[in-house]
């Protein structure tokens, strides 16, 4: 056993914290995610081309560092410390994930392409009916000739509005809610027939509604087999789940040292209010729940390769743990801050709601509980 | 980073499993099935087989009589004892005494107490709390006084567990009334059949002669059986605290408890489906299982990460907390699994005694085990000054 990080994890991390506290302070986040695109896209070439770091995760024979998950973690814990909203998670994580494991043509042509920086992916696969359920799908894609042809509503598909791909879920048969006959895609975000609604999300992101209307995509946009994609889907999602647990790692223990901070300056009955005991200790119950949050995201990243029950389960274990320990390191961090901590004015605020919309994604706690009781619990 | 066993970890796992299967007595098995208390032979008799082998003490240095383990090799053993619910070796001597002597004790103490430590010949109990100090360790009145070669020692301990099976025991008292709290105390070793000394019980919750009141009358102990400097005895009392507190994250413990916990509610009813399928209880289930994951893998990021070998740091409070916390939940979780079963009274088979308890076997321990973990939180300094200490040490407030 070994929980250390290797020379060159430990150089992407160091060169990736020292690149975001240069180019991503919070008070330069909160310009750029104030602008019309809601972005700064200098940062992602820097990331792409000065960095190398969107190729992290990729084999060295794509042109990236041969990392895995691990590498995801690493860069995802960062972005969490600095809330960033690059789109590395659908890119890398997500496409990259999907990409990897399909391999072949597709993964030749795009991954290149996401590691230069010159491809964004959205991931579009939730739905208005279907809430964690990833195979509760209305979209369609009907055969059509040698191709396909979309249609349906994807609900709150982060980063669209940035994004030159998207990756889509839908159904090439059975029925709404059936396991079998769904498929994903890989496909151009400009084809005609696609709407966008694009809108803010709380967490300073961007989003979209996208609506395909007979949208015409070619038979190679499919990725892996027709109508056998869920164990696919199901795959990447938990990669991008164990992802989003370290990046709340990282909002989380910036929501701890901001709070130690804020209570050693702020002075109550003639003494700074991280004198009582009464905080002390619910600062140590938070320093708890930053430790352990930690704990679980390795043992999730770490899990990635077993077997499909296995993994599923450390997954679920590690999100519902990760999710509860937001809640509660972000609630806290609010109340002890006081009334300034429910201000727009100070970046704590900005982290609880990132840290609070990382509890929901991929499922909340109690959905992942769920899950984990099925694999584990069995009656 | 990795977390899979090698080759000769696994070969390591399977000797160690090997020798269990072969050398654990199985009387022993048989009263812990039952559920009876055990005896002070029923302790040593493991001890004695695990002295015989070598492996009495994977945490000691080699040169004085440890096994050379790697930490992965010491957590496999860990895990491994607790799975075949192998019974507990008492902590006195090998996990807190022992560490002490060998890193402040004089040669002569090391040759004579370290070779009788393993050997399990000589029974230690520590002589820390007091009436009216509890977590406050420091506030300490039992005093030594001066009197040619020897201390004359007067004062009062308490909460000394399993003392009424003592040969020797580790005291800490007040040599210098006059020094601040923490400067003048010292760590002493003493003969527990030394005229003065009186041993009284306190039965506990769960019916259990564990703990006991040590009263001592001008007791005369050599200065010979001090360890380390006089008034520096906080030094070790401090050490020692930290030993003692990563061995009570007890993980390996727990996870075989869940095991139980998971039979019992898959045997119990609940209206015409098995407990297991209650979904309130299986929520709870998958809670501590998972909080107890958390728990595991902070443990071996403490034991396997960047900062391994260094020593227990005041990280280790943090595994004592939720440690405890987690033994508590479980034996929650076992008393509500075990329905009405939990109420029956049962002490255990006396001498010549064979009526069967009442109810199934895994009921018999459910609820004085409960009772009897509300010690986890408090003992080994309580909670709440677990938090005092991460507060101070690692948040630096």
């Amino acid at each position: 056993m070994d929980f250390t990080y290797t020379e060159t994890q430990d150089m992407i991390r160091d060169t990736l914290s020292r690149f975001l506290a240069d180019t991503y302070d919070f008070e330069t986040r909160q310009k750029f995610i104030a602008t019309d695109t809601g972005r700064d896209p200098a940062i992602w070439t820097a990331l792409a081309q000065e960095l190398g770091m969107l190729g992290a995760a990729f084999a060295e024979g794509h042109g990236g560092l041969g990392g895995g998950a691990l590498e995801n973690a690493i860069v995802m814990e960062e972005l969490g410390k600095v809330l960033g909203i690059e789109p590395y998670l659908p890119t890398v994580v997500i496409a990259g994930g999907a990409l990897k494991a399909v391999g072949g043509a597709q993964a030749e042509a795009m991954i290149p392409e996401i590691i230069a920086g010159n491809a964004i992916v959205a991931f579009a696969y939730a739905e208005p009916q279907g809430r964690y359920d990833l195979a509760n799908l209305k979209t369609t894609a009907k055969k059509d000739g040698a191709g396909y042809v979309l249609s349906g509503h994807k609900s709150v598909v982060y980063a669209a509005p940035w994004a030159s791909h998207l990756l889509v879920t839908a159904r090439t048969g059975g029925g709404q809610r059936d396991k079998d006959g769904v498929s994903l895609f890989l496909i151009d975000a400009k084809l005609p027939g696609i709407v966008r609604r694009d809108y803010p999300t709380v967490d300073g992101s961007r989003a979209s509604e996208i609506y395909f209307e007979n949208v015409a995509i070619p038979g190679d946009a499919l990725l892996g087999a027709e109508g056998g994609g869920l164990p696919l889907i199901e795959q990447i999602v938990d990669e991008a789940t164990v992802a989003v647990c370290a990046e709340a790692t990282g909002v989380m223990q910036k929501l701890h040292e901001g709070t130690l901070e804020y209570t050693q300056q702020r002075k109550q009955f003639g003494v700074p209010i991280a004198k009582f005991q009464v905080l002390q200790h619910r600062m140590v119950d938070m320093f708890m729940e930053v430790e352990q949050a930690r704990s679980m995201t390795i043992m999730g990243t770490l899990k990635l390769d077993l077997p499909a029950n296995e993994r599923m389960a450390a997954v679920s274990a590690c999100k519902a743990k990760v999710a509860r320990g937001a809640n509660f390191v972000g609630q806290n961090a609010i109340q002890t801050h006081g009334g300034i901590g429910i201000t727009q004015e100070l970046a704590i605020g900005h982290y609880f709601k990132r840290a609070t919309m990382i509890e929901g994604q991929f499922g909340s706690a109690d959905h992942h509980l769920g899950r984990y009781e099925r694999i584990v619990l069995a009656d | 980073m990795d977390m899979e066993f090698s080759p000769e970890d696994l070969a390591f796992q399977k000797e160690v499993r090997e020798f269990i299967a072969e050398n654990y007595p199985a009387e022993l098995r048989d009263k812990q099935d039952e559920g009876e208390e055990m005896s002070k032979e029923d302790f040593l008799s493991w001890h004695k087989i695990l002295y015989k082998k070598g492996w009495i003490a994977p945490a000691w240095p080699v040169e004085y009589g440890g096994t050379g383990w790697t930490p992965t090799q010491r957590f496999i053993w860990s895990e491994e004892t607790a799975r075949a619910d192998c019974i507990r070796l008492m902590p006195f001597g090998l996990a807190m005494v022992g560490p002490v002597i060998y890193t402040f004790g004089t040669p002569e103490q090391k040759a004579h107490f370290l070779p009788r430590i393993l050997s399990g010949e000589d029974w230690w109990c520590q002589g820390y709390s007091e009436p009216g100090s509890g977590s406050d360790l420091a506030s300490l009145r039992t005093a030594a006084v001066k009197d040619g070669d020897d201390y004359i020692v007067n004062g009062q301990k308490t909460w000394t567990t399993l003392a009424q099976h003592a040969d020797w025991g580790f005291f800490l008292v007040r040599t210098d009334k006059e020094a601040k709290q923490q400067e003048g105390i010292s760590f002493l070793l003493i003969d527990m059949k030394s005229p003065g000394i009186t041993v009284r019980p306190i039965i506990t919750l769960g019916g259990e002669h564990e703990v006991n009141e040590v009263w001592l009358e001008d007791v005369r102990v050599p200065q010979s059986q001090r360890v380390y400097e006089e008034n520096k005895g906080w030094t070790c009392a401090k050490f020692l605290l930290a030993h003692e507190r990563t061995g009570i994250a007890g993980v390996a413990a727990s996870k075989r408890g869940i095991e139980k916990v998971k039979a019992i509610a898959r045997t119990e009813l609940d209206g015409d489906q098995p407990l297991i399928a209650n979904a309130f209880f299986k929520r709870k289930l998958a809670e501590l299982e998972i909080d107890l994951t958390a728990l595991e893998f902070t443990e071996l990021r403490s034991l396997a990460g960047p900062n391994a070998g260094k020593g227990p740091g005041p990280e280790s409070s943090l595994l004592k907390i939720k440690g405890s916390e987690i033994q508590q939940r479980l034996t929650e979780l076992t008393l509500e699994a075990v329905g009405h079963y939990g109420a029956p009274y049962f002490r255990g088979f006396g001498e010549g005694d064979n009526e069967h308890p009442i109810g199934p076997d895994y009921a018999h321990r459910a609820a004085p085990t409960y009772f009897n973990m509300r010690k986890t939180t408090i003992y080994g300094g309580s909670n709440e000054i677990q938090r005092n200490i991460i507060a101070k040490m690692v948040l630096g407030l």
